[in-house]
């Protein structure tokens, strides 16, 4: 069963950042191995006289994967609106991953920020991805503003914690049951991803846990398997926990007792 | 004519720069010697499409940024 984001389907549940690779070629690498059909990337201000050579953009395009340039950095609405709309032009997407951020120390996004900046950027032909925190009312509000697709943290952006409040997200995903809701931010293991997805997230994005490993391709790859494979348990089934132990082998009773 | 009272002083990225009076937003991204589809352009926080680029004229004190893409997660 595959993913569908806006009108495209697919079938990698793995979404995977840019940013910190060793390098450009452990970046191709890492993106090769991970099976991702969706990058993120950004836009920066130039430096003064800087006229750099961008061989980073040239390598994303002949990656082939769908391009979700966010709005990094921004910390108000307006700046967020007016970064999408750089990013719609630079990248030829409408697709936004909207970050808002309003704790500098925790990167926590701005919930009311970003409902505002949503709404105008639906308005204007966006497909809305917004980095939001695990609170259900401001998802809500963020569905009301025209979003399809969710992107909740699971700890703050680059701290590789993991899921810091499982209930939070459980409560996420049984009460939003038809939306799109991705786990952006705070992965750090592939057993996290794993973890999201057994409790039915419908995709994972990692950027530092892959880019920041000892070796990236390998990692990338690790948390391929990792997606797959919660996906795989989550479709199936996961059995329910028992409190004592429940004979597994259809023995009759003691083999050599009657 | 008076060649100061023709320039407009600007900013680019920070940096202060005098243009001539009714340069375009065009004109200077082509003075910044990058081909236009390689940057995003605002001006004074603005968003300004490359489309309409050749249309605005820089006024005096307008805050100029170009933006490029960069790795990101």
């Amino acid at each position: 069963m595959g993913l569908r984001i806006a009108d495209t389907d697919l079938a990698s549940r793995f979404f995977l950042g840019t940013a910190g690779y060793p390098s450009p070629q452990v970046l191709r690498e890492a993106i090769a191995a991970s099976g991702t059909q969706v990058v993120t990337l950004s836009l920066k201000r130039q430096l003064a006289n800087a006229g750099t050579p961008n061989d980073f953009f040239k390598l994303i395009r002949e990656s082939g994967a769908r391009l979700l340039p966010n709005t990094a950095g921004c910390r108000t609405a307006r700046e967020a609106i007016n970064m999408s709309k750089m990013a719609r032009e630079m990248f030829d997407t409408n697709w936004i991953k909207l970050e808002v951020i309003g704790d500098e120390y925790t990167l926590q996004p701005d919930p009311f920020e970003l409902v505002e900046a949503a709404r105008t950027l639906v308005k204007d032909g966006f497909e809305v991805l917004p980095y939001c925190t695990d609170d259900l009312v401001s998802c809500q509000r963020l569905l009301d503003a025209g979003c399809k697709i969710l992107m909740p943290w699971g700890a703050p952006i680059g701290s590789g914690q993991g899921l810091l409040n499982p209930s939070a997200l459980r409560t996420l995903r049984a009460r939003l049951p038809d939306v799109t809701l991705v786990v952006d931010a705070g992965i750090g293991s592939p057993r996290d991803a794993v973890q999201a997805m057994e409790m039915g997230f419908d995709a994972v994005l990692v950027n530092t846990a892959v880019s920041q490993s000892r070796d990236p391709a390998k990692m990338a790859r690790a948390f391929r398997l990792g997606v797959e494979s919660g996906r795989l348990a989550w479709e199936a089934g996961v059995m329910a926990k028992q409190e004592m132990a429940v004979p597994s082998t259809p023995v009759t009773g003691q083999p050599f007792t009657l | 004519m008076n060649r100061a009272a023709s320039m407009n002083r600007i900013t680019v990225n920070g940096e202060a720069r005098s243009v001539e009076e009714a340069t375009t937003l065009a004109e200077l991204v082509a003075a910044l010697g990058q081909p236009p589809a390689a940057l995003a352009t605002a001006v004074n926080g603005e968003f300004v499409p490359r489309s309409e680029r050749a249309a605005l004229r820089l006024r005096e004190g307008d805050a100029v940024f170009t933006f490029q893409p960069i790795t990101g997660g």
